[in-house]
């Protein structure tokens, strides 16, 4: 088993001790590094820099999937491949499928939220590095982590480490990167 | 000096005692507190409640329900009691009852999120779960209520050599496309709200079984920035889309009823008449469920009597809604001049049969839905169950006032014909009754039964901008 450096991991107690420490690490210039909380921070995204999630527009894709598919579909059954005539009504109008598309829209919106937020954020996931750290169980609990990765340009594990320690951060561990 | 000075002042300007929020949780003693307190219950050794609650749910599920199923299912729709020209029952009612308890669930969950209500994190989770379980039942009433359940997949869009299609233009098509929905979306939404919870439950577990079980479900989730970052877009999407179901569903349902000609039915204002009816109807199950669940569980820190006095509340005004459309429906049967629409309105309350529904449903609906109005009843957790379960009665009568009420004397006397349930009608209904709660009960114990994360980051210890969550004396900078 060949045991490489994964990162730094450092653990805060408040989410407004992290919030600080984010922005003086944003600061140092760190790109590869993120913070891991129980819940999702206020004000954190802008620290980390994230714009507008695409996750919306993966479901605004799905949904119009969706729509367009059911409008199609309500085309070709109820007009092409077997006209049927209900109550004197044309064979197809636009209005008359916005029910069932509208719903279906719903359907594939719902499912572009789910699998765009899993495909985004590359999950399911069976292997993460910090999940095998004891310590890391806290951040699903009452602890506030930050990691700084080793692939970061800028990493340097003395370096690095004295900024952890000078932005507060407790309990600095090396966290292994195990394949 | 000046740090002292300065809460002065911050205590002059805050608000007075009865204008303050209530805390989302009472007694926190900080967010590790908090998560032993919430996952405590799917960890410990079940207890005795559970199995005495869960022992008869799950006879009931497992042998009257199959039972009364299959018989159904293989002798034909004769074994009820519908018949000419009751030709909708308790199939039908039990459908639109059930479809209602989803309602509120998705209302509460979806809504007051969107609305930024910080109370609905801590009952969320049971109402979500609550809407999942209750589609799933009324959506097997239609399934079976065609009488040939095996061409069932004549409802949907497939393709076939005979050429079959759906109707698309009628609503009773409508329906299969929404409930389906429904069911699908509130689960992902149930599914999706839960990934960060089993995660805190992964990272608990003590034993192997647990910890492998967990991790799968959790998918591997670490709750970094990036994941929350994307993860909160996609629970706003998906409440967005849940908020559009509650007034869809429902309405479709509604709209089954209204495209008839039958007096009683033929009223545009059916879609919004269902909408508000399930959502009062699941306001109802939800208070027999929380009243009940908060004690036996012991969460009484969390879901606090002020969140209950909310649920009360919600339930108070969908009620007030209802009894609005009562008269309104009244009122348009005798203004519309129709003889056909006020003999239909007038046998509902003196008729010779049934009338005995119609004045429970003024009892229920319109009289003990008052009692909300008191402080002293919002605050008294027995009061509420009581009135949850008859709120749930009294929309049950609801539903059968107006699918039989207007079913048993159309247009032609000769056409007339009385309705009785058999007893295969009640032992399905009993039989999705006791699903539904064995259902539920497995989750209580199995599943993190309170949104931990949500909860989490709703307190003053989650929130960045407050001293309790580290924010800097003096304020934020």
């Amino acid at each position: 088993m060949s045991e490489k450096v994964y990162g730094l991991m450092a653990e805060f107690h408040t989410p407004g001790d992290l919030l600080r420490a984010a922005e003086k690490i944003s600061h140092g210039g760190y790109r590869k590094w993120d913070c891991f909380t129980p819940f999702p921070i206020h004000g954190l995204d802008k620290v980390m820099g994230y714009r507008n999630s695409l996750v919306g527009w993966v479901s605004l894709a799905g949904g119009a999937f969706m729509f367009l598919n059911v409008v199609g579909l309500i085309w070709f059954a109820n007009a092409f491949d077997y006209p049927l005539i209900v109550g004197g009504k044309p064979m197809f109008s636009p209005p008359m499928t916005f029910v069932p598309a509208y719903i279906m829209m719903i359907m594939g919106g719902a499912i572009g939220a789910l699998v765009g937020m899993l495909g985004i954020n590359q999950l399911p996931r069976l292997h993460h590095p910090l999940l095998f750290k004891k310590r890391f169980e806290g951040a699903s609990r009452d602890k506030f982590i930050i990691v700084i990765g080793a692939n970061d340009e800028k990493f340097c594990a003395t370096e690095t480490r004295q900024l952890l320690e000078t932005i507060g951060g407790a309990n600095i561990e090396i966290v292994e990167d195990q394949e | 000096m000046s740090e002292i000075a300065n809460i002065e002042e911050l205590k002059k300007l805050a608000p007075p005692a009865e204008l303050r929020r209530a805390p989302v949780v009472e007694g926190n003693q900080g967010l590790g507190w908090l998560t032993d307190k919430l996952s405590a219950f799917a960890e410990a050794k079940v207890p005795i409640w559970w199995w005495i609650a869960f022992v008869p749910a799950a006879f009931a599920a497992t042998v009257i329900f199959p039972v009364c199923l299959f018989y159904q299912v293989f002798t034909g729709v004769g074994v009820w009691g519908n018949n000419h020209p009751d030709m909708w029952g308790w199939d039908i009612v039990n459908f639109i009852w059930w479809v209602g308890v989803a309602h509120a669930g998705t209302l509460i969950s979806a809504l007051l999120f969107l609305t930024r209500q910080h109370w609905r994190t801590t009952i969320g989770r049971m109402a979500e779960a609550m809407t999942v379980f209750s589609v799933a039942m009324a959506g097997l009433y239609p399934a079976i209520h065609v009488g040939r359940a095996w061409f069932d997949w004549f409802m949907f869009p497939i393709p076939n050599s005979n050429g079959n299609w759906p109707q698309f233009k009628s609503p009773l098509m409508w329906d299969v496309f929404a409930v389906n929905t429904y069911l699908m979306v509130s689960s992902l939404f149930w599914f999706m709200g839960m990934i960060p919870d089993f995660a805190v439950l992964r990272d608990r577990s003590t034993t192997r079984i647990r910890k492998g079980i967990f991790s799968f479900l959790a998918m591997g989730w670490t709750g970094s920035a990036w994941q929350w970052h994307n993860y909160e877009k996609a629970y706003i999407v998906l409440c967005g889309l849940c908020t559009l179901l509650v007034f869809t569903v429902s309405s479709i349902v509604g709209l089954d009823f209204c495209t008839a000609q039958l007096a009683g039915w033929h009223a545009t204002i059916f879609p919004l008449y269902f909408v508000i009816g399930a959502v009062f109807c699941g306001f109802g199950m939800m208070l027999v469920l929380l009243t009940s669940l908060r004690k036996l569980c012991h969460l009484e820190n969390v879901i606090t009597l002020s969140h209950i006095d909310k649920v009360a509340k919600l339930a108070l005004v969908s009620g007030l809604i209802i009894n609005y459309i009562y008269l309104m429906e009244i009122f348009i049967a005798w203004y519309s001049g129709d003889p056909y629409e006020r003999w239909v309105f007038g046998h509902r309350f003196f008729g010779q049969e049934y009338w005995y529904f119609g004045w429970a449903l003024i009892a229920i609906n319109v009289c003990v839905t008052q009692l909300l109005w008191f402080k002293k009843i919002r605050s008294n957790l027995v009061a509420l169950f009581v009135i949850g379960l008859l709120i749930n009665c009294g929309m049950w009568s609801e539903r059968f006032v107006i699918v039989v009420g207007s079913l048993y004397q159309d247009f032609l006397p000769a056409n007339w014909g009385k309705y009785h349930p058999t007893m295969w009608d009640v032992g399905l209904y009993i039989g999705t009754l006791g699903a539904f709660f064995m259902l539920y009960l497995l989750f209580v114990k199995f599943l993190p039964v309170i949104a931990i994360s949500e909860v989490k980051g709703a307190t003053p210890q989650g929130d960045p901008h407050h001293p309790l969550g580290g924010a800097p004396k003096g304020g934020h900078q």
